[in-house]
């Protein structure tokens, strides 16, 4: 059976191929946010961040608080006084502070962000909190690299300071351009950069961990679900060289 | 404690099994269909996924049952429900993990089955029968695969559904008043879903097992054929058993065994640690829920469609409507049903066939590979041409057979399996 090994590989390999590609191509340029969803201590300053500069107008509602604290190892106690903010009941889902008719303060509805890292990707939240620049025709007076004409204020402003845009012009198709190639520091924040990197990955990483709270788990369970399957396929396959001992 | 005897070959055995055998066939049927139905012996690695395709099926089923027991089929809670398995029903996101990557699972192993049909002439007489009802099977598994895609209420959930069903609004006189009754309103809406999710979890599965079920009777009716593609049955030793032929139990049941677990393996390594397989086998737009007022940025079915989903786009629209695409795409599915007809090669196997079938095998199986991969993106740029290129080459491979494979040149065939 051996000299037929090799044409299921070709067309594997066939398939794998382009839709690795399709892959590569379709993937926009957002920064690496380098998270890593087993690091409790950057989940919990990302709770914290979260909770400190999010959760007024986002809420995470198929995240439960009390799920929350297992999960983040964090006290029950702690939970309620650090991070439950508004008085609900420690099963509930995390809610923002915003009322119900608030839809018109900035045009709509701050969204729920509780998959947001699912539709969106880790890559793409760090991106969009680093993407803010000055911008004086804009309501809130920033824009974003990321999301053009984003309605979100720049709440991060004081720890990131105020970026400003860098434009270039060149020339598309024989029409002249002014693009928006990129951003750089305009006033300082409190934060260093490498801080404030820290700061918002922190973040990112805690929306990965809300997306898919099972996500760790899942894959340090995954490698005993692998290593038994191992096994089971020494024993399987010497079972099936034993009872084929006498097919010539 | 009744005991079962030792001896399950002859149906008046004393015992539970006895008294089982008097009423019901059961040992009768184990020997036929088991113990003594003979295999031959030459089966390859193409021969694993009939087996595999059993092993999705009844984990589908079992899944399935599973999720239903949390999932709410309303347009209001359809995609919280799904949330509340994935994050507060114990085990539940593997549960779902299991459902919706063995739906992508299905269809590889599918396709690979129904490629061994054309490496090896697994469809040809007298095997007609067998291949057609494998083709129903296939039918309703894009049916069913469609449906429960559908379910589980996310925004692509919702644009994949709506232009699928409007593909039908493309039929002439009949086409609007056909599409308002599949959704059962003027959108896809509640309705829809209700329906898909009756469709999905009852009437679908039940003709789906019930298809299995007459595939594997057809198949045990005329016997497995082999990556020789002769009969085994026409050399039959003394006691009236193939000579190339082997006892399906214990023989085969051994060696599927180690094929289903190295298929466990890379079903469970995308289980535990790729779920979303790179946004192919959950898309990232299936993380919002539906809304009617908001596309996403575009939009594409499952990469197990975007072949199909191609050569709707390759056709482009004449003398007023767009149903040529829809003809097209539903010829290039009822065309497989024709395959034992269409090949008319004095040989079966690609082993003995000469290198006409050979190159216009690997010439359609590229040809499938790349519309898929056209399925996949926005059609601009070279894809809408490589899309109509390889359109014409999956019916040219088809249509052209009954002359290609009878010009070729062929080798002679053993007598007994190599």
């Amino acid at each position: 059976m051996h000299k037929h090994i090799a044409l299921p590989a070709v067309l594997l390999a066939a398939w794998i191929l382009p839709a690795g590609m399709a892959l590569a191509e379709e993937g926009e340029s957002y920064q690496h946010a380098g998270t890593d969803i087993t690091d409790t201590e950057s989940l919990q300053r990302g709770a914290r961040n979260f909770m400190n500069y999010c959760s007024g107008c986002h809420s995470l509602k198929y995240l439960r608080y009390n799920r929350l604290g297992e999960d983040l190892k964090i006290p029950a106690a702690e939970v309620a006084a650090s991070l439950m903010f508004t008085s609900e009941k420690p099963f509930d889902g995390i809610n923002s502070a915003m009322p119900a008719d608030s839809a018109t303060w900035f045009g709509k509805r701050p969204p729920d962000l509780s998959l947001t890292a699912r539709a969106k990707g880790v890559d793409y939240i760090y991106s969009f909190l680093k993407g803010f620049y000055l911008d004086k025709s804009a309501p809130w007076g920033v824009n974003n690299m990321v999301l053009p004409n984003a309605s979100m204020p720049f709440v991060l402003q004081s720890q990131q300071g105020l970026q400003k845009p860098v434009f270039k012009n060149e020339t598309v198709d024989g029409e002249a351009k002014v693009v928006l190639t990129g951003v750089e520091p305009l006033l300082p924040g409190s934060l260093k950069p490498e801080e404030y990197d820290q700061f918002v990955r922190d973040i990112a990483n805690f929306l990965d961990y809300a997306g898919e709270p099972i996500k760790a788990k899942r894959q340090s369970l995954g490698i005993y679900v692998i290593a038994f399957l191992l096994v089971f396929l020494v024993i399987a396959y010497l079972l099936k060289k034993e009872y084929w001992k006498d097919v010539h | 404690m009744a005991v079962v005897p030792e001896n399950t070959g002859s149906g008046d055995a004393g015992g539970l099994l006895g008294w089982i055998d008097a009423r019901f066939p059961l040992s009768k049927l184990w020997r036929e269909q088991v113990s003594e139905y003979y295999a031959p012996k030459n089966f390859n690695f193409w021969y694993y996924f009939g087996v595999l395709s059993l092993v999705v099926l009844v984990n589908q089923l079992v899944t399935g049952i599973f999720l239903t027991m949390s999932y709410k089929p309303s347009a209001a809670e359809a995609f919280a429900s799904v949330e509340y398995i994935m994050r507060d029903v114990d085990w539940g996101w593997l549960i779902r993990y299991m459902h919706s990557t063995g739906a992508s699972a299905f269809f590889i192993v599918v396709y690979l089955h129904m490629f061994r049909a054309l490496l090896y002439g697994s469809a040809r007489k007298p095997r007609e029968l067998l291949w057609i009802f494998g083709c129903v099977i296939f039918v309703l598994l894009m049916a069913e695969a469609f449906m429960g895609y559908v379910l589980p209420w996310g925004n692509m959930s919702f644009w994949g559904a709506q232009v699928i069903v409007s593909l039908f609004g493309s039929l002439p006189v009949i086409g609007g008043a056909l599409v308002e009754w599949i959704r059962g309103d003027y959108v896809i809406a509640d309705a829809t879903l209700n329906r898909f999710f009756a469709l999905h979890v009852a009437a679908l599965p039940i003709a789906l097992i019930f298809l299995a079920i007459a595939h594997l009777m057809a198949l045990h009716e005329v016997g497995s054929l082999n990556p020789d593609g002769i009969e085994i049955k026409e050399h039959k030793g003394a006691d009236g058993h193939p000579l190339d032929g082997i006892p399906f139990h214990p023989y085969y049941t051994v060696k599927d065994l180690v094929g289903i677990v190295v298929f466990l393996l890379l079903f469970c390594g995308v289980i535990f640690f790729a779920p979303t397989f790179g946004g192919m086998f959950l898309e990232a737009p299936n993380f919002e829920p539906a809304n009617l007022l908001q596309t996403p940025p575009h939009i594409s079915p499952v990469w197990y469609f975007t072949p199909y989903y191609a050569m709707l786009r390759a056709v482009p629209s004449f003398a007023g409507t767009q149903v040529w695409g829809v003809l097209v795409l539903g010829s290039a599915v009822m065309v497989l049903f024709f395959l034992p007809w269409l090949d008319r090669s004095p040989v079966k196997s690609i082993r003995y066939r000469g290198p006409v079938y050979k190159i216009a095998l690997a010439i359609f199986s590229v040809a499938f590979v790349i519309l898929g991969l056209c399925g996949m993106k926005p059609p601009s740029g070279i894809y809408p041409f490589l899309a109509k290129i390889c359109t014409t080459l999956y019916f040219a491979f088809f249509l052209l057979m009954p002359w290609y494979t009878k010009l070729d040149n062929v080798k002679p065939v053993p007598q007994r399996v190599t």
